[in-house]
């Protein structure tokens, strides 16, 4: 579904990914961690064309990223993103965030895309606050509007960058459950997160990057039980012991 | 104020050359600095914003061009603009339609050269609010809107232009207010706005202090009137929740 061949990106002089590839197959969760700096967001971001890259290729379904004739808003529309600080649209109720890209760039009728953001609002359990306005709601209520927005335009995989990081302690569960279920339920799903429960409970394969390299990418049981690198374990005693 | 004769009635006399009061001159005063100060206002809010995204657009030589329109008019005096306006822009057109701006009426001739200048030396003001407004908001929501399958365009229209301007409403009104005190300038070019109408009554009523009240008063009343407005469409387009969550 999404395959990395060989991306590396440069920001100026300064060289933010070498040599990435990896794979994440129909249905799978990958869990992306490493130590802040490391190109893990440069990296999804990629995927979606939010960032360009100047080497190697990039194929989300077959079709190529960093191609210039590719059609990248449709490209777009056919992965869903969430973001660490959510960036719902502040001057939009929860409901007309949901419908407004259906409607602009699936060309749904407002009609039916407010009846599918029904259907996700109360997935996510919070069709009482279809009209609130993000401002209204608290971290993990706006987190799970944001992936109910995702999922709005029916993606064919999910990228997540950092979901629960800039949520208070107590609201992380909230929105981790609405992703497991996703993960269950077969979504192709890359996770950039910390959260080694999560990767525990759903993921497929874990991908470990140090200093712009994808320095690990192993199946989960073989990641928790013996990191190859001495760089992954010292990252795996510091997160989960801290 | 010893010898002071106050008198009120005064606006209530013919002027001189007859057919008008003094308080015809005075209205049409107010008039001339309204209609001057609005249609300059709505250029340079229209092409404001149009540079303002410019400005933060992916493409380099767009955001140049919109950088050099805001260095060129914000750095030349507006006195200055006024006269190339009025006086050498006409000279360097094509020779017909020079011809043509020179015989319209020279009403018409002042009006255009003061409403283009306003407009386009404010919006290079209004741009870089704009600017400024759009950056605030930009990091993270231009990457969600696109993320979305939104195209750039879109994506300002709908997600980061809403936003961008509610933030900069109250230095927006300070530029509103700007160009109401600026359109006095025009008075160089013979356009007879308040404050040239001020100097106007002055000379021909001799009653200079009911002269100067009256004008004072009228441009506090316009700007209460402008800062009103803009309180009013701050509070119409306030997000429930937006100044709690805001970061
Ligand atoms: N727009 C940018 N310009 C220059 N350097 C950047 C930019 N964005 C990120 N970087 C740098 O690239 C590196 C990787 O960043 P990032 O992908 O955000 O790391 P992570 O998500 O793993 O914390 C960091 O050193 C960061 O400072
Ligand atoms: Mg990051």
């Amino acid at each position: 579904m999404i395959s990395i061949r060989n991306v590396s990106k440069w920001y100026g002089s300064f060289r933010v990914l070498t040599g990435c590839s990896t794979e994440v197959r129909k249905g799978e969760v990958v869990v992306v961690c490493g130590p802040s700096g490391s190109g893990k967001s440069t990296l999804i971001k990629c995927v979606n064309a939010l960032e360009p890259f100047q080497e190697g290729e990039i194929l989300v379904d077959g079709v190529s990223v960093g191609d210039t004739k590719t059609d990248l808003p449709k490209l777009r529309a056919r992965v869903g993103m969430v973001f660490q600080h959510f960036e719902l649209f502040p001057h939009m109720t929860v409901a007309q965030n949901l419908t407004l890209a259906q409607v602009k760039v699936l060309g749904r009728s407002p009609q039916a895309a407010l009846e599918k953001g029904v259907k996700l609002l109360e997935r996510v359990g919070l069709l009482a606050h279809r009209d609130k306005y993000p401002g209204q709601l608290s971290g993990g209520q706006q987190q799970r509007v944001a992936i109910a927005r995702a999922l709005s335009m029916d993606p064919i995989a999910m990228l997540f960058d950092e979901p629960t990081s800039a949520l208070d302690p107590e609201m992380i569960n909230e929105v981790l459950d609405v992703m497991v279920e996703l993960a269950e339920e077969g979504m192709t799903m890359m996770v950039v997160t910390h959260e080694m429960g999560f990767a525990r409970k759903v993921a497929d394969r874990v991908i470990f990057m140090d200093g712009g390299t994808i320095v690990e990418d192993a199946h989960k049981d073989a990641f928790f039980a013996a990191p190859q690198s001495d760089r992954a374990r010292l990252f795996l005693s510091k997160i989960l012991h801290h | 104020m010893g010898g002071y004769h106050w008198n009120w009635g005064v606006f209530f006399q013919q002027v001189p050359s007859g057919g008008a009061t003094y308080l015809d001159w005075f209205v049409q005063g107010v008039e001339w600095t309204l209609l001057v100060s609005a249609a300059g206002w709505a250029i340079a809010l229209a092409l404001g914003a149009l540079l303002g995204v410019l400005r933060t657009v992916p493409s380099r030589a767009l955001r140049g061009f919109a950088a050099a329109y805001v260095e060129l008019f914000r750095n030349i005096p507006l006195l200055v603009q006024l006269f190339l306006w009025y006086f050498v822009v006409p000279e360097l057109l094509p020779k017909a339609l020079g011809d043509a701006i020179k015989g319209s009426p020279p009403l018409a001739q002042q009006f255009v050269a003061a409403t283009l200048c306003l407009g386009l030396f404010t919006a290079a003001r209004v741009c870089e609010q704009v600017r400024a407004g759009i950056e605030s908001i930009a990091r993270g929501q231009r990457a969600a809107g696109l993320a979305l399958g939104l195209t750039l365009p879109q994506t300002y229209r709908f997600v980061l232009l809403p936003m961008a301007f509610r933030i900069i409403l109250p230095p927006l009104t300070s530029e509103a207010l700007n160009i109401i005190k600026n359109s006095s300038v025009v008075s160089t070019i013979g356009l007879i706005e308040l404050s040239r109408q001020a100097q106007q009554l002055v000379d021909y009523s001799a009653q200079p202090y009911e002269a100067f009240i009256a004008v004072t008063i009228a441009y506090l009343v316009i700007n209460a009137v402008v800062m009103y407005a803009m309180r009013w469409l701050e509070h119409r387009t306030r997000i429930p929740g937006y100044l709690v969550a805001a970061k």
